[in-house]
Order: C-alpha cells, then structure tokens, then sequence
C-alpha cells in the first residue's frame, strides 16, 4: 500500500511552481541549479532561493535539437529545450543560473544557455584526488561567493554559511533516512515513490516545509513497516539502480523493472542517494568544508572514480541486493565508458548479475527494453531457483 | 502431460508440443501483420496433430516479441531465458547461442543448466539482422535463402553502411557500378558477420557455440562466423525454433 503522504509529495510539483512565483515576485532572488555538484548553501547564504532546473522530459528536445546535435545525451537536449521554450518555472523565475564544468556535452551547451540569463560557471576540477584539486574547489566556491554577493549586492557571511549548512544537513539525514528504508526487506517504499520523492526535493522553495513532510513520510512508513505493509513481497528481485540521472519524465527503465516485478531498493545515481552519503562537516572553516563534501561526489566525470565502486559495494550489501541496472543516456560517454568498469567490478567482485542499458528519454524503445530487463529478471530468479 | 510453446517473432510464429522428455510436434507460420491472429492459428495447427490429445495440454508458453498479444497463454517468457532453455535441451553442452532473428540479434550465454549468465542485444536499429538482408535480398531481387549460395567461393564486395536504408543505396551504387549480385551477397554476409563478431565481443564466448533463429539457414554466414570467432558452430534444422522449445520446456517445468 502507498504511503498516503507520498500525495503531499506529489502535490509539491503544483505547491512548488506557485511559491517560486510568489517569492521572486516578493523580490526574493533565485539561483537555478543542474547539478549535484552545485554548492546549494553558498546561495542560500546570499538569501537567495535555490531551485533543480527541468531537463528530464522528453517534450522540449524536439526545440533543443533546433541548435543542439541529435546525437547528444537527452539531459542535456531537455535541460537547453525547456530553457529556450520557456517551460519550465524555476528557469523563468531564475535570476542567475549555476553551470559547472561536468561533461564536454554540458560545458557546450552552457555557452549556448549562458545568452538567456546571467550564469556563472564553476570550473569543476577534472580529479578529486590530491590536495591541488581541493585548493582549485575551494578557489571555485570563493569565485561564486564573490559573484553572488556583487550579483545580489548582499554580504554573504560566515553566519549564514554556517546556518545554510546547518540546514541543507538537515534535509540530507532526512533524505537518506527514506532512502535507507527500502534496506528493509521487503522494501517498504517502491522505488517509483521513492525516485519521486528524492527528485522533487530539488525544486523545494521552503526548505524547511520539505523537511517536515519527508519526517512525516518516514513516520508513516515507519508505522506501516510495523503493521507489514511493503510495497512488495519478499520474492521480488532487489535492485540497485546506478548510471545516469532519473526524474519525473526519465523514469522509464526503473518503471519497467518494477512493472516487471523488481523491487529498485538503492538509487545510487545524483538524483537518488550520490549527494545524500557525505554530510558538510559543521565544524570546519565553512567554505573549505562545503569544497570537501561537494568535491567527494563520485562522478563518472571524475578521474579516477573509484568513490563510485565503493558505493555502489556498500549499497549493494546494505540493501542486500540481488543485481545491479547501469542507466546511460545515449551519447552520455563518461557513464558509457566507465560502464565496462562497473560491470567487472559488480560481476567478479560483487559476484552479482550486472546489466547495462543505453536509451533516451523516448518511449520508441519500449518493447526492446522490456526484452532486456525481463531477461535479466529472469536470470536473476533462475539464480535463486538454483540456490 | 503436454506444454506448449509459442514463439511469436517479427517475421516468422513457432509452436512446439513438449510431452517433459522429447517434442511431439512442432508448427511454423508467417506472423503476418497479426501476432495475436498467427498465434491462434498455430495453436490450432498444433493442436490438429494426431499425436497431441488436446486434453493433456497443461501449460502454455508464449515467448517473443509478440508474447503480450497473446490472450491465452498461462504464462510469458522473454525469449532470451527460453533460448537458454531450448539451447540445453538440444545439446546441454552449449554454452554460448547467437540468435539472429527478424529483428533483433543477440548473443546470449548459459551455464550448465541452460540458465542465462550473460547476454546482449543489438540496439534500436535493424543493422545485421535477418530484417537487414531480408531488405537487401529484395534490392537484389533475389530471395533471402538463396544469399549463401550465391555468396559461397565468391570474392566479396566491401560494403561499409550497417545501416538498412544507406547500405540499400549503396548497393544500388555498386550494382550500378557493375558489381555481381553474388560478390554483393558475399559483402551482405561479411557485414552481418561483422556486426555480429563486434555484438558477440561484448560477452565472453565459450565453446558450445550454437547458432539459431531464421538467419542460422545461411550455411555460408555460419562459416564466416566460425572463422571469425575461431569456433566451431553448432546449428541443427529447427534451429528456428529454440524459443518456443525452450517455453514448452519452462511450461513443463512449472506444471511439474
């Protein structure tokens, strides 16, 4: 049974787009973010409100493929289509927008985006190994400060640093403790809700309110656990869903494997539980130790990234799964290429059952894909027969 | 105690009777532009031998691509778990199938009890499946059973588009040019061959190495393989069948 408060959370996509409106036009100012290596609380320091940008919808990309190849990952197509097609809320509403320098695919299209609003453009060093890479970061997030408070003509403080910090742990132990219900087996949360819910925290205008009504879900689910409701049987197949990110609109290979009978239980991508596993170490001289936290993100963008082996080994134990789904967007190389690192590690480490699709946001390869992941599934529920 | 299972395909529809120890009847039709139609048909046609007692019916099957349109069947399969089935059944020393179907090609392999360890599929496009020389075969106007003959011994003509649509004009280019409808065959066959090696690399091959689906009837692609891989190849006559093989056997399996 679905946990009755995951309506409230689907009500905040509607709540959302009203309170963005009400509070730019209460003269509040809004930073609109991509990425999961986006310092969220530097923003929030110069008062501003921080909002996810739309780009996992497959509706504007027939727009973005006007300028941008076709042969270009859906994310970055979506993400440009809906800017310059003027449908998604957060970008209209933005006063300044937040690129860094992730994947070539990316960077390329900043340059395009950056002639719609003002943007700056955080140089994401290519390796967050050695103290070099820590030092540039750091540089980095003090480079941003300094553009908002010129941009905003605010002073950003060691105070509200801390405190948006403060704030921003908050709601990632709230998070993650969602997230670490589903180790509970059977999974107490689909991995649908459980997508929806970690996706639409990003376009939270009240921080706080987001926070309360993820406390409110745990406790819901937490009774429910009680009583033995699941969102499924003990038999389904546990998955752990890596790759690319996922949100509303791109969700398609995670509904088809729960519409084949898995369980998703571990999201280890950026939209899912990625930015939730290291905290902001509240102790620490603020700028360095937000540069620390976002800089552990373990991004395919990364050499090396071994940081994302290592949690995906964790999660795999933890959430005691039973195989693992790679996502890559076509065209996305750097998930496409560490991919082959992954199936190694997850097949003779893990010693578990690894499949990796590549797809786009359209609907075209359906049938294809359900060939895929029902074989898999099938595979996997052979192993268990065996056993 | 008899399963049946149905495979409905792009282009062709199987059915195989199974009685838990060897195959009583096996039925192949045109999926034509009706997979739930073709399937009812070959349920019929089954059913008409005089060797399956309709009441023994227990189980049936469905598998393929055209498994959801199937009203009647107890149960659904991906056709990749029933190649590994039906593999093992046939020689349970296979370990490695290439399928080549109407649309799909896939290299799938199995452990010693015909269950799937490891497989992958072609992408979206129809590059180097039996759609591909099904096309090519009509540029050519010639039928697609003939290829490998005309294609044996011959020296082959390069062709460099996998693509269905650029490789038709490129074979239009080259006959225009003069080429020979057989060095064009022996370049079509080279090229599936290709794309099926590039498909196969992807997945460690181990020996047995057995060939299915409509496209294992081109003897001569068989051997390309073969010196490709550097493998001996297995294929048998009902080749084409092994996914409805394999849903009768997982049919019987479930009722036991």
């Amino acid at each position: 049974m679905r946990p009755a408060i995951m309506e409230e959370v689907e009500a905040l996509r509607g709540i959302n787009s009203v309170k963005i409106k009400e509070a730019s036009e209460a003269g509040k100012k809004v930073v609109g973010m991509y990425c999961v290596f986006s310092p969220q609380e530097i923003a929030m320091a110069a008062d501003a409100i921080t909002v996810t940008l739309c780009g996992t919808k497959q509706e504007p990309i027939e727009e973005a493929e006007k300028e941008l190849p076709r042969n270009l990952c859906p994310l970055i197509k979506s993400s440009y289509g809906f800017a310059i097609t003027d449908k998604c809320p957060y970008f209209y509403f933005s006063d300044v927008l937040l690129a860094e320098t992730t994947c070539d695919g990316k960077k390329k299209m900043y340059e395009l985006m950056e002639k719609l609003k003002p943007m700056h453009i955080m140089n994401l060093p290519q390796t967050a190994t050695g103290e070099e890479a820590l030092v540039f970061w750091k540089n980095e997030m003090n480079r941003f400060k300094d553009y908002l408070e010129n941009q905003f003509g605010v002073q950003i403080t060691e105070e509200k640093l801390r405190a948006a910090i403060k704030l921003m742990n908050r709601e990632r132990v709230a998070m993650k403790k969602l997230h670490q219900l589903n180790a509970h087996k059977p999974a107490p949360i689909s991995g649908m809700d459980m997508m929806l819910a970690q996706w639409l925290k990003g376009f939270n205008v009240d921080k706080e309110a987001g926070i309360e009504l993820i406390e409110r879900l745990i406790k819901e689910v937490e009774v429910q656990m009680e009583k033995g409701i699941y969102a499924f049987d003990e038999n389904a197949p546990r998955i752990l869903l890596t790759g690319c990110p996922i949100g509303s609109g791109s969700e398609k290979v995670l509904k088809i494997l729960e519409e084949s009978g898995a369980s998703v239980v571990a999201l280890e991508n950026c939209t899912g539980y990625k930015g939730l596993d290291v905290l902001i170490d509240e102790e620490k001289e603020p700028i360095l130790a937000i540069a620390e936290k976002y800089l552990s993100t373990p991004c395919s963008c990364m050499i090396p990234n071994h940081g994302r082996l290592d949690l995906i080994e964790r999660l795999s134990k933890e959430y005691e799964v039973d195989g693992v789904v790679d996502l890559t967007w076509q065209a996305c190389h750097t998930y496409n290429i560490e991919s082959f690192t992954v199936k190694k590690f997850v097949k003779d480490t893990l010693n578990l059952p690894f499949i990796q699709v590549e797809t786009d946001y359209s609907d075209s390869d359906e049938g294809q894909l359900k060939v895929r992941l029902e074989a898999f599934l099938e595979s996997i529920s052979n192993c268990s027969l065996a056993e | 105690m008899i399963s049946i299972g149905i495979d409905i395909g792009s282009v062709a529809a199987k059915a195989v009777a199974y009685d838990g120890e060897k195959i009583l009847a096996q039925e192949l039709i045109p999926t034509g532009w009706s997979p739930r139609e073709a399937g009812r048909n070959l349920f019929q046609a089954i059913s008409k031998y005089p060797q399956i007692d309709t009441k023994d019916i227990k189980c049936i099957v469905g598998t393929g691509y055209g498994r959801i349109a199937l009203p009647f069947i107890d149960k659904k399969v991906t056709e990749i778990t029933c190649h590994g089935k039906g593999a093992h059944f046939i020689d349970p020393n296979i370990r490695t199938i290439i399928d080549i179907g109407g649309q799909d090609s896939k290299v799938i392999r199995i452990d010693d009890r015909g269950n799937v360890i490891d497989f992958i599929m072609n992408d979206k496009c129809a590059a180097g499946t039996g759609r591909f020389l099904q096309a090519m075969a009509h540029t050519l106007e010639v039928d697609v059973s003939e290829l490998s003959l005309l294609a044996e011994g011959v020296e082959a003509q390069n062709i460099n588009s996998m693509c269905t649509v650029f490789a038709e004009s490129e074979i239009i280019s080259l006959m225009a040019e003069g080429a020979s409808k057989e060095s064009i065959s022996a370049g079509l066959l080279q090229s599936v061959c290709k794309k099926t090696y590039s498909l196969a690399s992807k997945v460690q091959i181990a020996d047995k190495v057995f060939f299915s689906g409509g496209v294992s009837k081109n003897y001569f692609l068989k051997k390309l393989l073969e010196n490709k891989l550097q493998a001996k190849i297995k294929t048998t006559d009902n080749a084409q069948f092994l996914g409805a093989i394999g849903a009768a056997i997982i049919g019987s399996e479930l009722r036991r």
